[in-house]
């Protein structure tokens, strides 16, 4: 039982003249083994929507809610979050220098199961979780998303989706900047993650081409901050004939 | 005894710029200072006293070696010494250093020999004044690793001079492994002999002040140099690295990186890169760079890199320079992956430094400089 249940979600950036409202009222639940797309134009909110839920030092939610299995999220801390079962695919993942790829998800691994995995196996299953997303096991050894290509962190993102196995992902425009075999190596990645059939999946992008690899359950519409529009995967296919115009003037 | 050693810094060119004080061995020339000098202006200047002092009657430090075969060390006189060296003291406490110092000691590594072991010497403080001047020469296409070690107190100050004779590989590390309460000033000069490359490794992780001139520069064209500088600064600390890097030959390369981590009130670290692209030093390459890490408030980092360029037929010539607090963004990365705040700061911490220790070449510093890193961690997370 994976449920992810957004409430009435209110959320700004920080900025340095002042805090921004963003988020303005997000309603969403996502049921077990349901993976929800949301699409929007440029600056709609979508990316703040991840960002927040994940509890990024630069948003901060003013009011509503957000429970994964029915733990409040917004209550608690980035790592707790991620205990709970939270994942974030992130849009720019962040390289960190001198940390390896292996060593920190060791680390990751050791909180989220209270245990240290064990090393022998664990060099394994890190190599074989980055070899089924075309990365070459070296790169275990190299600093987290040092020097990687755009496409290799968005891989990189999703071979640790597969690895650490979280009860829930948001995956914020994994697709964007990807090559078309890139796009279907990380979309393979995350079917066989969502496959466990148990999995709460939120999907953000602002192109309907991932959607050709991943079927959605639901078809979400964002703009100005919250959904204005639900409907099944004939929505994104409408969304690809017509783009965004007609959302983005009714909002104004 | 007669000197018939050459007297090398008679054929080094006078420094035209400014940035640079005139290396005399004359006391005169290096008047006691105010503490407005560009050079003495982040020196604390009360702990400094002592080694400002012409009137001192210091010791040495308690020096223990360990000699591998091809090694041979003589105590020499002040002219020898002189006559060895490869530059006059750029400064007061360097020039009263080779002044008082008790002994002066020569090691030479003979031509072409490849130690099997380090050269350890272990420099004892038992407290009081001390001075030393010693020359580390590394004989031509010799590979050698030399390890200097300063440990317990001392009112101390040196005048050290690394002569790298062609073809040879050198790994020089210096470990300013201090107890609390030292002050330790003075000069190192290297010089890069043709073709030669030479790896230094400068760690200060202990002390009251330690302040260090590092002058490097190459007696023919080929030299490659890294140099590599590692420093943790705690409440009440100075730590002040010096460089200068003096590209006076043709088709030199020079790449350094200083990392340094501050924590504690009053923590206060000084890094000065000077580089100097002569006239002449064409197709050289250089980089170098500055970091430093502020893991509590009220701490200090000064951080001056001078490129100084006579010529623009270069390879590159670059700087960079950086303090800054943890990197909010990357503790947000791993800790949404699970990992705790602390592990994810001491991994950070940890990333910050094993980014240069992986480039120090000498496996026992590498071990060692890692395992000091973590207990460093944990002494701020004690104090957190």
């Amino acid at each position: 039982m994976s449920t992810l249940v957004i409430s009435d979600l209110h959320a700004d950036v920080l900025t340095e003249e002042g805090p921004k409202p963003i988020l303005k009222g997000v309603n969403l639940t996502v049921n077990p083994g349901e993976i929800h797309a949301i699409m929007g134009p440029n600056g709609s909110g979508k990316s703040t929507l991840a960002y927040a839920i994940a509890g990024h030092p630069k948003y901060e939610i003013t009011s509503g809610s957000v429970t994964l299995d029915g733990t409040e999220l917004t209550e608690l801390s980035v790592d707790e979050r991620a205990k709970a079962g939270l994942y974030l695919a992130m849009q720019y993942p962040v390289e960190v220098p001198g940390v390896s790829v292996a060593n920190f998800l060791r680390s990751a691994k050791t909180a989220l199961d209270g245990e240290a995995p064990k090393i022998r196996t664990w060099v394994k299953d890190v190599e074989e979780a980055l070899g089924r997303l075309s990365l070459d096991k070296s790169f275990s050894g190299r600093s987290v998303n040092e020097g990687f290509s755009g496409g290799e962190k968005k891989r990189h993102e999703i071979a640790q989706l597969e690895l650490l196995n979280p009860k829930a992902a948001i995956l914020d425009e994994t697709d964007s900047g990807l090559d078309i075999d890139a796009l279907k190596v990380v979309s393979e990645g995350v079917n066989r993650y969502a496959s466990a059939g148990d999995k709460a999946v939120i999907l953000i992008t602002h192109y309907t081409r991932i959607l050709r690899y991943i079927d959605p359950t639901f078809v979400h519409v964002f703009v100005d901050g919250h959904v204005v529009e639900s409907g099944g995967r004939e929505l994104a296919d409408k969304l690809e004939a017509e783009g965004y115009e007609a959302y983005v003037k009714a909002a104004k | 005894m007669t000197n018939t050693q050459p007297n090398v810094a008679g054929a080094i060119e006078r420094v035209e710029s400014h940035l640079h004080p005139i290396p005399s061995w004359d006391l005169a020339d290096h008047p006691q200072p105010t503490g407005r000098e560009e050079i003495w202006r982040f020196t604390p200047k009360r702990k400094f006293k002592a080694l400002f002092d012409e009137t001192v009657t210091p010791g040495s430090l308690e020096w223990e070696g360990t000699f591998p075969d091809g090694v041979t060390v003589t105590e020499i006189t002040a002219e020898q010494a002189r006559g060895l060296s490869s530059e006059a003291p750029v400064d007061r406490v360097a020039a009263l250093a080779a002044d008082l110092a008790p002994n002066r000691t020569l090691i030479e590594i003979a031509p072409e020999a490849e130690l099997a072991e380090p050269v350890t010497l272990v420099a004892r403080g038992q407290g009081g004044e001390a001075r030393d001047q010693y020359i580390v020469k590394v004989g031509a296409f010799a590979k050698a690793t030399i390890i200097i070690r300063f440990e317990g107190v001392a009112s101390y100050a040196e005048k050290a001079e690394f002569i790298v004779g062609d073809g040879a590989n050198v790994n020089i590390v210096t470990l300013q492994d201090w107890d609390a309460g030292a002050v330790h000033g003075g000069q190192r000069s290297v010089l890069v002999g043709r073709d030669a490359h030479v790896k230094s490794v400068t760690a200060s992780l202990g002390g009251d002040v330690v302040r260090i001139q590092e002058n490097m520069r190459y007696a023919a064209p080929g030299g490659e140099l890294e140099s590599y500088g590692l420093y943790f600064v705690e409440s009440g600390q100075h730590v002040q690295h010096r460089l200068f890097v003096d590209h006076n030959q043709p088709k030199t390369k020079s790449n350094v990186d200083y990392r340094g981590a501050l924590q504690g009130k009053g923590a206060h670290s000084v890094w000065i890169g000077d580089v100097l692209i002569r006239k002449n030093a064409e197709g050289i390459d250089t980089y170098e760079s500055n970091k430093n890490l502020l893991l509590t408030e009220g701490c200090q980092a000064d951080s001056v890199p001078n490129l100084e360029i006579e010529t623009g037929e270069i390879e590159g010539a670059g700087h960079s320079s950086t303090t800054g607090r943890f990197d909010d963004l990357q503790l947000f990365y791993l800790m949404s992956r699970g990992v705790p705040e602390r592990e994810a700061r001491r991994l950070i911490v940890q990333g910050f430094f094993v980014e240069i220790i992986r480039r120090f070449g000498v496996a026992e510093i590498e071990e060692q400089m890692t395992a000091r890193v973590e207990r460093e961690i944990e002494a701020i997370e004690g104090r957190a």
